[in-house]
């Protein structure tokens, strides 16, 4: 009987899926576990920097505390010591912010300024300086190092905030222009045009019609300058001097101190303190982020 | 509605030329200018401050016999081989599982990609501390009865490379395989009805068909991913200092140590001309396939 | 710069030369518009009309020549300051602006105060009925309505100069239609000047004063739409100007121009009405499709034969594909006089509608 009824209706309805097949317990189980080698450096960070001395001595570090403690991050950020200075990475932290508010506003305003004149203002050679701006992204920054001390020294600002501000700009520039140049060719040209007639002159166009149009790839280019920024160490190091260290700089050095007992779960918390103000943007940010580092990716 | 006099060239899109002034100073100045100069002054022995007293090749010459330049070319090398197949091998692997139509791709990804925004130097001091033997993942292993396990790849010179390795896959790979999914993405639906139709199985459609379509993302992660690896430092600097010994030194560290602090610019100038020269190696033929065959086909 | 007296020409174009480069794109043009006039710049994509137009409104800078609107001089002038509007094809309007702050957004750059802008404003919208829209964003509009807006943008300017480029090509061919229309509406309202670009023949057709067909960077024919429908000034004109296109046949003029030979057949061309043809031993002879009959019996001297292939019934029309000899022929009739296909017809020509065309010039006779 059932048999014959089988036979009768055969296949019908919805084709049965099944939840647990070989290929989808293969694609997950490949993805949590390479999920797990993401995570983990972040569960140590955040674990040890929760620990006392005596419990990282004694444990594993990938147990969660026995004994939670803020202590190391207290001493991380107003005790922790580099060189003579025993101010901890609150120092570094206001260093980063002065320096990171200044290059993410004047390098924006310049690259996006540049993009919006190389779509619609375009003047002889304009696309060659671009050319060279792009492939000038590729030259190891190591070679242009040397030659940019000089130019700083020459403009007394070799060694200040200033001057690491004016590296930013020139070094975001390549990436960022690209980015507004994209984005700025994807408006209509009639657009512009159609402001011409109005009678709106090059300035009148740019801030009343490019960027009140333009306001998520100005989004977009504040994510990619603030990490960019925050995270910058060669620079950093190179163009300022211990005092204006940014936080990037001065928790290397903290961190790969050779004097004293190293303290393990302080260096932790200040690393967290570091990452902490780029994983923010990230994880706010979300797709906008990704989109960012796309356009970073798409060069040329 | 008197018109407006603009025959005189320069004046015409006089605002524009303004507003592209700090463009071309970087352009000129910095890239163009710096890069010259620092070839040439790597053909004089300037030592604290720059001469112009040529010395021909010699810099290159010391540059090549010195052991510890030929040790961080090497370094580099080992790095950026299997830098460059496990990036570009994990990237595309892990972008094909994501692109399986998934659950939860959107918590996948962040997990994936959050390294990426974290810097070198916490990336490169997160995994000193992991890889430390005497607390990281050596001991814990040690402590679940396998007494005598070994992974220490910081203390020794032989793996301090490959641990180098990890970290730097661990920040990056994620990136690429955002850029590996968006370009699968990109590839057209029907393609993938098509060969439903001819019964081709998955597999073997990514090889046959949605490799070869995605030659452009290839080439731009593989110039992507070369850049960065001809680039490393802050992450040598956090993890290893170069050490054990002179087992991590690599190219980077060696033109800043030589320019900054063991005066002798001369010397870290040659280094860096020979990194601007390998990045030019790289950089020409990419330059060449993209551009150059577009405007003759 | 000397100033015009003559200003009965609303524009003037004097020589202009326009190069990309190496390439020319615009040739010696010169181009006279009267006040009030409908001027449509017809052709094919990449003949250089809307490259003309950007060049009237000053977005583009000329290579050599000269630009009059109004008895002024205006070659070297911003766009803003040559009084003219302009309506483009993707309405380009201001995203981030309502209707009322694109449409005023040029006045205030102009620095016309408050209570003008309003009054303007207000008097634009009501000739196109687009009041209830004023506070919206274009977002929130449906394309007529948006072209509406982008016309309304160039009302409140106040000029005596529109210049519209493909202004309709966006729009669904029922919009396209009823704004068809209401542009017609609003040039007899206003007897502006008008210099309006299309691909479209139709549009070209019914707007235009004067057509000119241009290719190549050239005007071909400047003339009234039926002057350019019935004696096209060359080959090209005639090809590109109506649908289905005319017919052509290859062959000889004899008899000392009296008579058009091809495959053997010959048509009287007595009553031609480009005068004497003379004897060319290649002419092209050119026949719209409706200036054709097709009849059962040859009249010897005003008929061709022909075989019937296939027909393409449109409602009221039906329009046959026949051959003549290997020229494939295409004649309109009445729906219900379809013939059979594979019948052996002949198809009566009414040379006084004819062209003829000189085979290595490719002009008229």
């Amino acid at each position: 009987m059932g048999d014959a009824t089988a036979a009768m209706s055969g296949p019908s309805g919805a084709k049965p899926r099944r939840r647990l097949s070989g290929r989808n317990i293969m694609v997950y189980g490949i993805l949590i576990v390479m999920c797990m080698y993401y995570i983990l450096p972040l569960w140590v960070m955040v674990m040890t920097s929760l620990k006392g001395m005596p419990e990282i001595r004694l444990g594993n570090i990938f147990a969660p505390p026995v004994e939670i403690t803020f202590q190391p991050w207290v001493k991380a950020w107003s005790e922790a010591c580099t060189g003579l200075n025993c101010d901890g990475l609150s120092r570094g932290f206001w260093n980063s912010v002065q320096i990171l508010i200044p290059s993410v506003f004047l390098s924006i305003a310049v690259a996006s300024v540049n993009g919006y004149a190389l779509v619609n203002w375009r003047f002889k050679g304009s696309d060659l300086f671009f050319t060279i701006l792009i492939f000038g992204s590729f030259i190891p920054y190591q070679v242009m190092l040397y030659p940019i001390v000089i130019l700083l020294r020459e403009m007394g600002l070799y060694g200040g905030l200033w001057g690491l501000v004016l590296v930013h700009t020139v070094f975001g520039m390549p990436i960022l222009t690209l980015l507004f140049r994209n984005y700025f060719s994807s408006i209509p040209e009639e657009l512009f045009k159609a402001a011409r007639v109005d009678g709106a002159g090059f300035w009148g166009i740019y801030f009343r019609i490019m960027m009140p149009m333009s306001l998520p790839i100005f989004v977009v280019a504040m994510i990619l300058q603030v990490t960019g920024i925050w995270n910058d160490f060669l620079f950093g190091v190179v163009f300022t001097k211990p005092d204006v260290y940014p936080m990037t700089v001065q928790l290397n050095n903290i961190v790969n101190s050779v004097q004293g007992v190293k303290e393990y779960n302080v260096n932790m918390a200040a690393t967290m303190l570091t990452g902490l103000v780029p994983l923010v943007i990230y994880f706010i940010s979300g797709k906008l982020f990704v989109r960012g580092i796309a356009a970073g990716a798409v060069k040329g | 509605m008197a018109s407006t006099v603009r025959g005189n060239r320069w004046i015409r899109n006089l605002n524009s030329k303004i507003a592209a002034l700090p463009m071309v100073i970087t352009t000129m100045v910095v890239f163009v200018g710096g890069t010259i100069w620092t070839v040439v002054y790597s053909f004089t022995n300037s030592k604290l401050l720059p001469r112009e007293e040529f010395v021909g090749f010699a810099q290159y010459e010391r540059l090549w016999s010195n052991s510890r330049w030929l040790q961080s070319i090497e370094n580099l090398a080992v790095y950026g081989i299997f830098a460059l197949i496990f990036t570009i091998v994990v990237g595309f692997v892990l972008a094909v599982l994501m692109d399986q139509k998934i659950r939860y791709e959107d918590a996948f990804r962040t997990i994936m990609l959050y390294p990426f925004a974290l810097s070198f130097i916490v990336t490169g001091l997160v995994w000193q501390w992991i890889l430390n033997p005497e607390f990281g993942l050596q001991s814990i292993v040690r402590s679940m009865g396998w007494d005598n396990f070994v992974f220490d790849p910081l203390y020794n010179p032989d793996i301090v490379m490959y641990g180098l390795l990890i970290a730097g896959l661990w920040q990056g790979t994620g990136f690429i395989m955002c850029i590996m999914l968006a370009g699968l993405r990109g590839i057209d639906e029907d393609i993938w009805k098509a060969t439903r139709v001819d019964g081709i199985p998955t597999w073997k459609t990514y090889i046959v068909v949605i490799i070869p379509m995605m030659r452009p993302v290839f080439i731009t992660v593989l110039v992507l991913v070369t850049a960065g690896i001809i680039k490393l430092y802050d992450l040598v600097v956090a993890q290893t200092s170069g050490g054990p010994g002179l087992a991590s030194q690599v190219p980077a560290m060696y033109v800043y140590d030589y320019l900054f602090t063991a005066q002798n610019l001369g010397q870290g100038l040659a280094a860096s001309t020979m990194m601007l020269v390998s990045v030019l190696v790289v950089l020409i033929p990419w330059a060449y396939l993209e551009f150059g065959g577009k405007k003759h086909g | 710069m000397t100033k015009s007296i003559e200003v009965s020409n609303s524009i003037e174009v004097r020589d202009l030369t326009l190069n990309f480069g190496a390439t020319s794109v615009l040739k010696n043009m010169n181009l006279n518009v009267a006040e009030g006039e409908f001027i449509v710049l017809l052709g094919p994509s990449g003949c250089g009309k809307s490259t003309l137009l950007n060049c009237l409104a000053g977005l583009l800078d000329i290579t050599d020549g000269q630009i009059w609107i109004k008895g002024q001089n205006v070659t070297w002038a911003e766009p803003s300051d040559r009084g003219i509007g302009m309506v483009f094809q993707s309405y380009a309007l201001y995203p981030q602006m309502t209707v009322r702050g694109n449409m005023s957004f040029g006045l205030k750059n102009a620095k016309v105060p408050a209570a003008e802008i309003v009054k303007r404003v207000a008097r634009a919208a009501e000739i196109l009925q687009i009041e209830p829209l004023l506070d919206r964003k274009p977002a929130a509009l449906s394309g007529g309505q948006r072209q509406r807006v982008a016309i309304g943008r160039a009302l409140v300017r106040d000029v005596d100069v529109f210049l519209f480029d493909e202004p309709l090509s966006n729009l669904d061919a029922k919009l396209r239609s009823e704004l068809r229309v209401e542009i017609k509406r609003l040039h007899n309202r206003l007897k502006n000047t008008m210099v309006y670009v299309t691909h479209d023949q139709i549009e070209a057709l019914t707007l235009a004063d004067r057509i000119a067909v241009m290719r190549g960077g050239i005007i071909q024919q400047l003339a009234a739409p039926q002057e350019i429908y019935n004696r096209p000034s060359n080959l090209f004109v005639a090809g590109f100007i109506g649908s289905p296109s005319m017919n052509f046949f290859h062959g000889a003029t004899t008899e000392g121009g009296m008579v058009f030979e091809s495959g053997g057949n010959k048509l009287s061309l007595d009553g031609y009405d480009g005068g004497a043809v003379g004897a060319r031993e290649e002419a092209i002879l050119g026949l719209r499709p409706e200036h054709l009959e097709i009849v059962d019996a040859a009249i010897p001297g005003k008929t061709l034969p022909a075989t019937v292939e296939i027909d393409e019934p449109m409602g009221a029309d039906s329009l046959v594909w026949l051959r003549v000899g290997d020229v494939p022929v295409s004649v309109r009739v009445p729906v219900e006089d379809r013939p059979e296909h594979g019948r052996e017809v002949h198809l009566k020509v009414e040379i006084s509608k004819a062209s003829v065309f000189d085979s290595g010039s490719e002009q008229r006779i």
